[in-house]
């Protein structure tokens, strides 16, 4: 088995010109399968016609059925035949064509994807990456706009990953398939058309799984977020200057490894904190990282740990799901609420 | 061009040809076994025995606490040891939580292969060893993985074949579905064993399925089915070698079901006088597959005392080698639970360890 390897310093001059979340995601996946021959990609509609969100474009017809393969609608079929590929020494990507859709694959991903390497002493290993747009906003009917990461967040064996940048959709996905754990690869589908200075041409750069980065520091509060709520937040943060706040953000990236360091350091410099994502509350990711913060950082908080999440309700239907999705005005209403001294 | 030359339009296969026979296929007792190998037929008697005591073995094992549970393949012996001499070294065998006896006919050390039984932990064997799959509990789950695997070995040019074990009770669920599906979509060596025992714990066929025979869905997925009495190890071991031996010469996978029945209960566990007669238990043990063969073999002349007591004595060696070393206590580290989460453990994983290192050493110093 080879390990994928990115192809560093492309020779090309950059070429500038901006490119999308969804075309990096391609490079990144082109890439893989240029790097290593173990790399397979399996999903449904992924072959000659490129995926749903055209992710895939073009690489059956450079690589081939074999590499990029069309499979029979059936995601548990999908994972369960992943995880026996895996097991034979390849190394596949599959995709799941919409957050909602992942779920009959569930089993297959709590029971062997995540415990293989744990029940056979580190014997058999599984680098499956697991693709899954995920998120609202985009105007989906129902099961179109699931947030679905405190489920594979919760599961002991499972890398969770989102990018949230163009750039960190390359870095991270290629970091994801080159790892020997398996990674739930969460494609904020929102963001799909976000554009970035960032192009094919530009040196390839793989982000380590696992660190967190702080995407602007500020002095009065801290927003710790991923993902699809990262612009908004970045919105909020520009927002609250006009309100006399200096916001920090934070970009987790990972959720499984979890940054506590990278989360901490930056709460302590402001001892106020605000975690932001768009999945339901109860029981989410939020409330881990509060949780965490309060731990870790209890004496150097001035007020409590917020959180700005979707309300405890079933995905919105479209007309209505800028009501629950988080947006500035309530990131900012919660900034309001971190106790500030009068005066 | 005209719907009707779409292909959506005509049947893709014909299906005439995949129906399995009405009755299940038998050799013992019939004037075909004349044509069977001795040689054959007593390696298939010597593992019969041995399989049928290392159920006795390991069912005493749990009544003396050394187990937590054994699923007992008792009465279904020759469906396992057929299983596994059917496959070549260089094969893989998926099998279910019931099919220890397949995984140590296929050479997994008989006491590795009772970990996740003893419960010391959850696989005991490497699987790449032998290229047997960790036993799967989750049913049906693991058809996926023999397709995926097969597909694997196909994509990499090797001669391989998956074999992989599911019961009655395991047909209902998705994934025997799915994994059909998917390895006759991608005509991959693999081959689907269904033991049809009778019950899923308590439930009974009817209650299971409305098809004709198990074999009879190979149909719709487009692969031939093939039904054979479970409990003559010679048709069994035919079928499948048969059924491999297609799939090794790129004719795709196949669905046998053996018609066979668990003569003990589910698990110690269990209680199966609380669903099923006693007169159909005794009709089976008229029908039991170390009698049926050692009539052929005695017929033939190919069994007499010495024999019978040589295989005997090497299965009571077998089994008191287990019993002695199932006798000894496993040696555990708790510290293992951390080491194979992920190839590297995460910082709160790294502080958890430390939490137990700790409270182990506080236990020692108390």
């Amino acid at each position: 088995m080879t390990t994928a390897t990115p192809a560093a310093g492309r020779t090309a001059a950059p070429a500038r010109k901006p490119a999308t979340m969804a075309q990096a995601l391609n490079r990144a996946l082109h890439d893989a399968l240029a790097a290593d021959d173990s790399v397979h990609v399996l999903g449904e509609d992924i072959g000659t016609l490129g995926g749903v969100f055209r992710i895939t474009d073009g690489l059956a017809a450079e690589f081939g059925d074999s590499r990029c393969t069309d499979t029979p609608l059936a995601e548990a079929g999908i994972l369960g035949t992943a995880v026996g590929m895996a097991m034979y020494g390849l190394r596949p990507v599959v995709e799941m064509q919409f957050d909602a859709f992942a779920y009959p694959s569930f089993e297959q991903l709590v029971s062997h994807v995540a415990k293989m390497r744990n029940r056979t002493r580190g014997a058999m290993p599984l680098p499956i990456t697991i693709r899954i747009p995920y998120g609202g906003g985009i105007g989906g009917v129902e099961h179109h706009s699931d947030s679905s990461e405190a489920y594979y967040a919760h599961t002991p064996g499972l890398h969770v990953v989102t990018p949230a940048t163009v750039e960190d959709a390359y870095g991270l996905l290629r970091a994801a398939i080159a790892s020997d754990d398996p990674v739930v690869f969460l494609e904020p589908k929102r963001l799909y058309w976000s554009k970035s200075d960032w192009s094919p041409e530009t040196p390839a750069k793989v982000e380590p799984i696992g660190r967190a980065v702080v995407r602007r520091t500020g002095r009065s509060a801290t927003l710790i977020t991923y993902g699809p709520s990262l612009p908004v937040c970045l919105e909020a943060a520009e927002a609250a200057k006009e309100e006399g706040w200096d916001l920090g953000v934070v970009d987790l990236r990972s959720l499984v490894p979890f940054d506590e360091e990278t989360v901490a350091a930056a709460v302590r410099g402001t001892g106020r904190a605000v975690v932001v994502h768009e999945s339901s509350g109860f029981g989410g990711m939020g409330a881990e990282i509060a949780a965490r913060i309060t731990e870790r950082c209890f004496h150097h908080l001035e007020a409590p740990v917020l959180r700005v999440a979707g309300f405890d309700i079933p995905y919105p239907p479209p007309m209505l799901e800028r009501h629950h999705l988080p947006g500035v005005d309530r990131i900012l209403d919660a900034v309001g609420r971190l106790q500030w001294e009068e005066g | 061009m005209t719907v009707l030359d779409t292909p959506a339009w005509r049947p893709r296969t014909d299906a005439a040809p995949l129906l399995p026979d009405p009755e299940p296929y038998r050799l013992l007792g019939t004037p075909a076994a004349a044509e069977l190998d001795p040689a054959l037929l007593r390696t298939l008697y010597g593992h019969l025995v041995r399989g049928r005591r290392y159920n006795q073995q390991a069912t005493a094992l749990t009544k003396q606490g050394r187990l937590a549970v054994y699923p007992a393949s008792t009465g279904q012996e020759a469906c396992e040891i057929a299983a596994a001499l059917a496959l070549r070294p260089r094969d893989w065998l998926f099998p279910s939580y019931r099919d220890t006896l397949a995984v140590v006919a296929r050479g997994v050390d008989p006491v590795e292969a009772l970990t996740l039984l003893r419960g010391d932990w959850h696989t005991g064997y490497d699987p790449h060893e032998h290229r047997v799959a960790p036993l799967s509990t989750p049913l049906a789950t693991q058809l996926p993985h023999a397709v995926g695997l097969a597909r694997a070995a196909r994509l990499t040019g090797d001669d391989v074949v998956a074999l992989a074990m599911v019961g009655d009770g395991g047909t209902s669920e998705g994934d025997f579905h799915e994994a059909l599906n998917f390895a006759a979509v991608w005509q991959v060596p693999v081959v689907f064993l269904v033991q049809n025992n009778g019950f899923a714990i308590s439930v009974p066929l009817d209650k299971q399925t409305a098809a004709p025979t198990f074999a009879h869905k190979a149909v719709g997925y487009g692969m031939p089915g093939r039904l054979v009495d479970g409990n003559d190890v010679a048709a069994v071991h035919q079928v499948l070698a048969e059924a491999v031996g297609r799939a090794r010469d790129g004719g795709g996978p196949t669905l046998v079901e053996a018609v066979t029945y668990r003569m003990d209960a589910h698990t110690n566990a269990d209680d199966a006088t609380r669903y099923r007669e006693d007169s159909e238990v005794a009709a089976w043990r008229a029908h039991d597959p170390i009698a049926l063969l050692e009539r052929e073999l005695t017929g033939r002349g190919l069994l007499d005392d010495e024999v019978r007591d040589s295989v005997a004595d090497d299965a009571e060696t077998m089994a008191s080698a287990l019993r002695e070393r199932m006798h000894t206590d496993a040696t555990l580290d708790p510290m293992d639970l951390f080491a194979h989460v992920y190839a590297e453990p995460t910082q709160q994983l790294r502080q958890q360890e430390a939490q137990l290192r700790a409270e182990l050493e506080a236990e020692r110093q108390s």
